[in-house]
């Protein structure tokens, strides 16, 4: 599905009178086809996504007595001492996360497509390994891997600087400790999706390209990455909201290092707490309304740059 | 697909949305503050039972450690319907009790009838106009009550009231390696000041050997408890006093200070891998809670017999009494919601004070009299360089009782967080103290706390 989505949309878009020609009663009948295809995913959609969102919505403008308080709760979080440090974590993680997630994963997606055709099926399923831990014991792995005693890696810790666990999770290093946890056990699953997408390039158009004097850089610059765009955008999007939401990280690394980590450290963590150690689901729902908008404003601001959504062209 | 006619949709609903925040604006006069009743709640009202049921079966929360307290007591009550569910007993600053009981709450059922909660459960289980621990000064005989050791009840206290029984006692003394000292020709310290002289002796004639550390979360426990600094002293359900500058706290952090230069505190955490591989060998003293001796000595570093000794907790020379500080000190509670609530309390009342089971808990019993059949058995065991009991014993009515640890904060994650990262990059306790002042504030104003 993943390989030949593109091209199938482009070759459709490209021949708008093929299109045009089909039967009119056949559209209306794949269409309910349709429907009921989607419905399965619809009603749990709306179950367990709309809902539960509307839910938050509700309650980030109501107090625990029901009663509405307008921007009341928004306000209330803004002013917590936590709101701007949780933030900036995340934000500085983030920036880390999506651009190592955009260059490594493609060139890595680029090399084992082009340069290591003979061994990218093993190549890819080693990549891929990780991500097939469940996330809580992917995390566990890096705990051991972190501490300069245990870890295999620990002469390079030492070399570094780092003679325990305690300086190797300083405040400073957590950003970056998180980043290449996620990109550890989170890139592997889109390097084989963005190879897909490569194969989904029609090999007419490398060929074409190559018959011009393009060379494998060349063709990775001005061929491959304009087609890849969406899937990058794609990519961007679902890695942001996933990102923003961090929480099994710091919560369980903090847990690891025996409190080191803030058990406040980013937004669903501070959420967390204003839900389950205050007691205030209200204003816990207005950080998950602060992290709703934020994604969605970023997911917006992708799609339409990398025209996702558009079909006409890609 | 873009049409005029679909265009005008997100108009509309746009308007729609600007029109309803508008409105929700306008009619915002509610107050979004969660604390709005204020810090001086309603005190809790006389307390009346749920319809009793004297043979329905009760159901009892417990940590993993304690399923061993409902076993014990089944064995002894065969007749007794008893059911026991194993939950994460709050490990952690797990608020997992909060969350459940809230919930019940909400669905008027469910409630467990005796619970293993953690020490920040007293903050909200014995607050409110109908709190959630049942009191238990007219369900448990006078008496009993009586046989705690002094002070023991006082952290489950609250207006009068007495809301949950003392399962063990945290009481720090100070240990030390009798082998070692022996062998290096010291004394063992009586004082603060003495511990400070000989910490320092130790980082001159014997580098790397400890004389304590203050790389675990438990250390304001230890050092600033026993040096009674009021780092966290409840004056009301919701009004606590944090003062880091008065002169019993930063006593204690000039005495840290030159020690931590010196190289003979540790500041790595007790269980980290780390500081057991390459620290815990090389412990001399260490002060800290009653059960170091088995679980942080015998089980964590498997220091070898006869070696481990304890000592009477340190005092400073200025002070007129010993007080010392605790790590830990379970308890139960009783539901109010309980509808067997005699079963409940026979339940809650023989495991912290049926002699045969005292003496096989791992840590030392809040109960008097059951102190001395545990010392006994942790005697009897052989592994001590001396004889722990009366050491143990004088220093379990010391604990200074104005430290609140029935907070809903944890003093732990707070040091753990702002301190223990400093200190491990190499700063002093010194120039730390205005910044972990604030990181309690902060962390108390923010969960309704009026700090003064």
């Amino acid at each position: 599905m993943v390989a030949t989505g593109t091209p199938q949309a482009r070759v459709g878009a490209s021949r708008p009178g093929i299109r045009a020609a089909k039967p009119r009663g056949r559209r209306v009948g794949s269409g309910r086809v349709g429907y009921l295809f989607v419905a399965g995913y619809t009603i749990l959609l709306l179950l367990f996504g709309v809902a539960p969102v509307a839910y938050a919505l509700w309650l980030s403008v109501t107090n625990s007595s029901g009663q509405l308080v307008g921007l009341g709760n928004f306000t209330r979080v803004f002013a917590d001492y936590r709101f701007g440090p949780v933030f900036a974590h995340i934000g500085l993680y983030l920036v880390l996360w999506l651009i190592s997630l955009m260059v490594l994963v493609v060139t890595l997606a680029l090399m084992l497509h082009g340069r290591l055709k003979r061994t990218s099926a093993v190549v890819r399923f080693l990549c891929y390994l990780p991500g097939a831990f469940a996330g809580a014991s992917s995390v566990l792995i890096w705990l051991i891997l972190l501490d300069p005693v245990a870890s295999p890696i620990g002469p390079v810790l030492r070399a570094v600087g780092w003679s325990s666990a305690a300086q190797v999770v300083a405040p400073e290093n957590l950003p970056v400790i998180f980043m290449i946890i996620a990109f550890w056990t989170g890139a592997g699953s889109w390097i084989v999706i963005m190879y897909g997408a490569l194969n989904g390039i029609p090999h007419e158009v490398i060929e074409a390209a190559r018959i011009d004097g393009a060379g494998a850089l060349q063709i990775a610059l001005r061929i491959q990455l304009p087609m890849l765009r969406k899937w990058i955008a794609y990519m961007l999007i679902l890695a942001f909201a996933g990102g923003a939401q961090l929480f099994v990280e710091p919560q369980l690394v903090g847990t690891a290092s025996f409190g080191q980590v803030p058990d406040d450290w980013s937004p669903n963590q501070l959420s967390y707490q204003y839900a389950f150690v205050a007691a205030d689901f209200n204003g816990a729902a207005a950080i998950a309304v602060v992290l709703l908008v934020l994604s969605l404003g970023c997911a917006a601001a992708a799609v339409f740059k990398a025209g996702l959504f558009e079909r006409g062209h890609s | 697909m873009i049409t005029p006619s679909t265009r005008t949709g997100p108009r509309r609903a746009r308007a729609l949305v600007a029109v309803m925040t508008a409105a929700s604006l306008i009619t915002a006069c509610a107050d979004a503050d969660p604390n709005r009743d204020g810090a001086q709640r309603a005190a809790a009202g006389p307390f009346s039972p749920a319809p009793q049921d004297p043979s329905s079966e009760i159901t009892v929360w417990v940590d993993a450690t304690r399923t061993a307290a409902v076993e014990a007591y089944r064995e002894a009550h065969p007749e007794v319907k008893i059911k026991a569910v194993t939950y994460s007993g709050g490990a952690n600053g797990s608020t997992e009790l909060r969350t459940k009981v809230e919930l019940f709450n909400r669905t008027g059922e469910g409630w467990p009838d005796v619970v293993w909660p953690n020490v920040q459960d007293l903050a909200w289980a014995t607050t409110g106009a109908t709190p959630f621990a049942a009191p238990l000064d007219t369900l448990v005989d006078r008496s009993v009550l009586d046989g705690y050791v002094k002070g023991a009840l006082d952290q489950c206290t609250v207006g009068g009231k007495v809301y949950c029984l003392r399962n063990d006692l945290a009481q720090n003394v100070l240990w030390y390696n009798k082998k070692l000292m022996d062998q290096f020709g010291y004394q063992v310290p009586t004082t603060w000041e003495q511990w400070q002289q000989l910490g320092l002796r130790v980082g001159r004639e014997h580098p790397g050997y400890l004389v304590g550390e203050v790389g675990s979360p438990t250390t304001p426990h230890i050092y600033f408890w026993g040096s009674q600094c009021p780092a966290s002293v409840l004056t009301g359900d919701k009004t606590v006093t944090v003062d880091l500058r008065d002169p019993t706290c930063t006593r204690m952090a000039q005495l840290l200070d030159p020690l931590l230069s010196a190289g003979a505190l540790g500041t790595r955490n007790k269980w980290d891998t780390g500081f057991i591989k390459e620290q815990a060998a090389k412990i001399l003293m260490m002060p800290g809670p009653a059960w170091y001796g088995q679980a942080l000595f015998n089980a964590g570093y498997h220091t070898p017999q006869g070696e481990i000794a304890a000592a009477a907790p340190l005092k400073f020379a200025a002070d007129a009494e010993t007080w010392t500080g605790a790590v830990g000190g379970g308890m139960w509670f009783i539901s109010s919601h309980s509808r067997n609530l005699k079963a409940a309390v026979d339940f809650a009342t023989w495991v912290t004070t049926d002699p045969g089971y005292t003496a096989t808990a791992a840590t030392y019993p809040a109960y008097g009299p059951a102190a001395t059949g545990w010392l006994a058995a942790q005697q009897a065991s052989g592994y001590y360089a001396n004889d722990i009991g009366p050491v143990l014993q004088q220093a379990a009515p010391r604990i200074w009782t104005k430290w609140a640890v029935s907070t809903l904060y944890s003093q732990e994650a707070i040091y753990a967080a702002t301190m223990v990262p400093a200190l491990s990059s190499g700063k002093s306790v010194s120039s730390q103290m205005d910044v972990w002042q604030q990181a309690i504030v902060n962390k108390a104003t923010a969960l309704g706390y009026k700090v003064n």
